[in-house]
């Protein structure tokens, strides 16, 4: 662990992981984020912060910030990179993902333009030859002092979790929605995104190590919370 | 999906128009626009088969299909479900249904009563 990264890091056990109570349909749970109650703390109490949401469309989420007076923007990060002009080969002949190209079309934004970035369970379900790439734009596009939240399943998670996107719908809990893909972006059998891969915590403190600090909220339900600041 | 009230100013889905388009009356759009579209003090629906490569200037904007550009309605914006949007959204009011699908800014106003 790097000197920066135990200065920071601070383990913190307070999220409950999902209630098992269905919202809106079958497909829908909710569950308290400790991550969330703390982020919650700086968009209460501040006014016209500029905030980043990477998942699915949310009308709860765009709901919930303009509301309070903050400007929110929308950008489906994984739905991009299913872009059928992505996938190209490395200098070892290896399949992955032209990151250039897709920095060029998403992630645009000036340097340090966000207070806040939703990253959600993004770097799990993202293609590996584009996770760097998008941490590296997610640290030049947040002010410094910005906050990043985002989850990460553990190993016990299983390679099957489905890939879920959230809505705010109170101070610390979300509501957990399956992602399904719509006809023309599956690829294989499979109808959603699957997990790519289970990072531990040496490996997301070495993703996020340009960032100030990292905070580590332990959930129940096999989900590590991460909140980073710039 | 709604279909266009009768009266009401349409573009069929097969005509394509490339430049300024600018009225006084509200329009249903269901073919292909690419360039800038003004109808201030009016309503612009984009339908289902809509394509719209433009900068939007309305007072109200209804899209069920694809649009690509900024959004300034000065009354309301509503995103149908079918809805594609690439671009920035400004507006005093704005309704999203659960699958649309928004790339871009949402910039309320408010206006003081």
């Amino acid at each position: 662990m790097s000197p920066v990264a135990q200065t920071f890091m601070k383990l913190f056990r307070g999220s409950t992981g999902p209630e098992t109570l269905p919202a809106q349909g079958s497909q829908k749970l909710t569950r308290r984020s400790s991550g969330l109650g703390e982020l919650s703390r700086t968009w209460e109490s501040a006014e016209a912060l500029c905030i980043l949401d990477l998942g699915s469309t949310s009308p709860t989420n765009i709901r919930h910030f303009t509301e309070s007076g903050h400007r929110i923007y929308s950008e489906d990060l994984l739905t991009a990179s299913t872009d059928p002009g992505l996938p190209t080969t490395d200098e070892q002949g290896n399949a992955v993902l032209d990151s250039r190209k897709f920095l060029a079309d998403n992630l645009v934004y000036p340097a340090a333009h966000f207070d806040v970035v939703l990253c959600w369970n993004l770097p799990d379900y993202l293609h590996e030859s584009l996770v760097k790439p998008v941490v590296g734009r997610l640290w030049s596009v947040l002010k410094p002092g910005g906050m990043l939240l985002a989850f990460f399943h553990t190993r016990d998670a299983g390679p099957d979790s489905p890939c879920h996107r959230y809505h705010i719908v109170g101070t610390d809990i979300l509501e957990m929605q399956k992602i399904e893909l719509r006809r023309e972006l599956r690829r294989g059998a499979g109808d959603s995104f699957q997990l790519q891969r289970v990072f531990n915590n040496r490996h997301i403190e070495n993703l996020f190590r340009d960032f100030a600090s990292i905070k580590f909220f332990l959930a129940r339900d096999n989900i590590r919370e991460v909140l980073v600041v710039r | 999906m709604s279909a266009p009230a009768s009266g009401l100013a349409q573009i069929g889905k097969s005509v394509f128009i490339k430049g300024e388009l600018s009225g006084s009356e509200d329009l249903y759009l269901d073919g292909q626009v690419e360039g800038s579209i003004a109808l201030k003090g009016n309503s612009l629906t984009v339908g289902p088969n809509g394509q719209v490569k433009a900068s939007v200037d309305a007072k109200g904007v209804v899209v069920q299909g694809k649009l690509e550009g900024n959004i300034q309605a000065s009354d309301r914006v509503e995103l149908r479900k079918s809805a594609v949007v690439t671009g920035d959204i400004a507006t005093q009011r704005i309704s999203i249904e659960e699958g649309a699908y928004l790339k871009g800014k949402v910039d309320i106003h408010r206006t003081d009563k």
